[in-house]
């Protein structure tokens, strides 16, 4: 009889442990799939911007043309990635033109004056370091949903109800993040 | 942060329970004079969750009316918007609404009571003395704040408790005024009037520094070091907040004029009304924030 009850209470007590661990990866899953579409939704934002920019600064610096050519792939490649790192590399490549470009820009006065380019700069550096700022996030809570599942004993129910390590999300410079770049100059 | 959480939700229990039975112990007091039976006591703590009610859901509003802050769009302070609206993507919460005050001093703070409903607000003169890194040290500071739902706690004691504060300042003025200036009638009309206001002066006077003492328990300053560390979690760049700050301390001489008593705790950096360096002796009952010095130092050594 007594056997029995301490058992029961056992199982109980392990039951109780896997849903208690089973939660947590839900939660810390659905949290990094919410980082990933907040990553998602500022890196469309930036697509939408480049054209935009790029013809602001074609009426003003008519022959910087490859410049704007490269900046324009870049963003046809990165909108057509499909896994993580590729997107990450994509980025990294636009990124680096739009600062190849705004370098560019500090050339020409009247560009610097133009209302619409300053409105689109800040729309740029604003969206750029909202980038940086998901990106944090969401790899943060990769980070989290990975130590998770790549520690006993979650381990075991991480594997039991297939939950998978995510990538992360990165940046070729970490030490000079978009958020403290100061394009203004 | 969860621990910070948790203790500012029995916080602001322990302040709304607090202020029932306050008000209710006055009610149960007046209807025992007057022996008007529990009436009293019953109209006292209708009056009290009327009250603790109000300031749960409207806190924030009298609070952003009292300082007067005025919503602005995206489209009016598009930097303000981006930094908050990324800032609040690092820290997974929603984007707080935006508020601008019309001071010249340099001073923010963050009201509201979760993250779902919260607001910043920052004063006019500070939106245009800061760069893009400062102004974002500035923010995440405020939205650590809304983390840890130091504006629950916040936004409760500067509306419960901020009622007797009001109070206090207008009695203390109507008294001082009334008694010195001999305005009208020097031979009789204001003698009960002004007896009443002279008593009610007193105790309010009475009352002023332990109501700053429960503001001071309810609102610790460590929650301002915490805050400067976790808003710097969110930005991953200490110097912009150790420069906001620096700008802040420069600039504390500015007076600024909707400051008061009741919502003195909420600011990022202790407001003051008086012109120049320092803050009155009723000001001071009321200090509840670190010196910024010290606050520059541990963000220094990070």
């Amino acid at each position: 009889m007594v056997v029995a009850i301490v058992v029961i209470a056992l199982v109980a007590f392990l039951v109780l442990l896997v849903v208690l661990m089973y939660n947590r990866l839900v939660r810390l899953r659905n949290r990094t799939e919410n980082g990933w579409a907040q990553v998602d939704v500022q890196l469309r934002r930036r697509y939408d911007l480049i054209p935009n920019l790029v013809e602001t600064v074609r009426g003003y610096a008519a022959y910087e043309r490859e410049l704007f050519e490269e900046v324009t792939n870049a963003r046809a490649r990165a909108i057509d990635a499909s896994s993580v790192p590729d997107q990450a590399q994509a980025e990294n490549q636009i990124t680096r033109g739009l600062r190849q470009l705004f370098a560019v820009v500090e050339d020409y006065p009247d560009l610097k004056a133009n209302e619409g380019f300053l409105a689109l700069q800040e729309e740029l550096t604003g969206t750029e370091s909202k980038i940086a700022y998901a990106r944090q996030f969401y790899n943060d809570q990769v980070m989290r949903l990975n130590t998770l599942i790549g520690s006993f004993p979650s381990v075991l129910v991480a594997r039991a109800f297939g939950f998978t390590e995510r990538p992360f999300f990165e940046i070729e410079d970490p030490a000079q993040g978009p958020a403290q770049v100061d394009f203004a100059g | 942060m969860y621990e910070q959480i948790a203790s500012n939700k029995r916080r602001t229990f322990l302040l709304i329970a607090g202020a029932v039975v306050f008000l209710g112990l006055i009610g149960y007091a007046i209807g025992l004079v007057t022996s008007s039976g529990p009436a009293g006591l019953v109209f006292a703590l209708a009056v009290a969750i009327a009250m603790a009610l109000g300031s749960y859901f409207y806190g924030d509003r009298i609070v952003l009316a009292s300082t007067r802050a005025r919503e602005v769009g995206a489209e009016e302070e598009p930097r303000l918007h981006n930094i908050a609206e990324g800032l609040a993507i690092a820290a997974g919460i929603a984007k707080p609404r935006v508020y601008v005050v019309p001071e010249q001093a340099l001073n923010a703070y963050a009201t509201g009571r979760d993250p779902e409903h919260s607001s910043i607000a920052v004063t006019r003169g500070l939106l245009d003395a800061m760069n893009r890194v400062e102004l974002e040290g500035v923010v995440g500071h405020e939205l650590a704040h809304v983390q840890d739902r130091d504006i629950l706690v916040g936004t409760i004691v500067a509306t419960l408790v901020g009622a007797a504060v009001l109070l206090s300042e207008f009695f203390m003025r109507a008294w001082w005024w009334g008694g010195l200036g001999g305005r009208r009638g020097s031979d009789r009309g204001g003698g009960p009037v002004a007896l009443v206001f002279f008593a009610a002066g007193i105790v309010m006077l009475i009352l002023a520094p332990i109501v700053g003492q429960i503001i001071k328990m309810a609102v610790s300053r460590n929650r301002e070091y915490l805050a400067d560390a976790q808003g710097v979690m969110l930005t991953r760049y200490p110097p912009g907040l150790v420069s906001a700050l620096r700008k802040i301390e420069a600039g504390s001489a500015i007076p600024m004029h909707s400051a008061n008593n009741a919502t003195a705790h909420l600011w990022l950096n202790q407001p003051s009304r008086i012109q120049g360096e320092g803050m009155g002796p009723l000001e001071r009952l009321f200090q509840t924030h670190p010196p910024i010095q010290e606050r520059i130092r541990r963000l220094e050594e990070m």
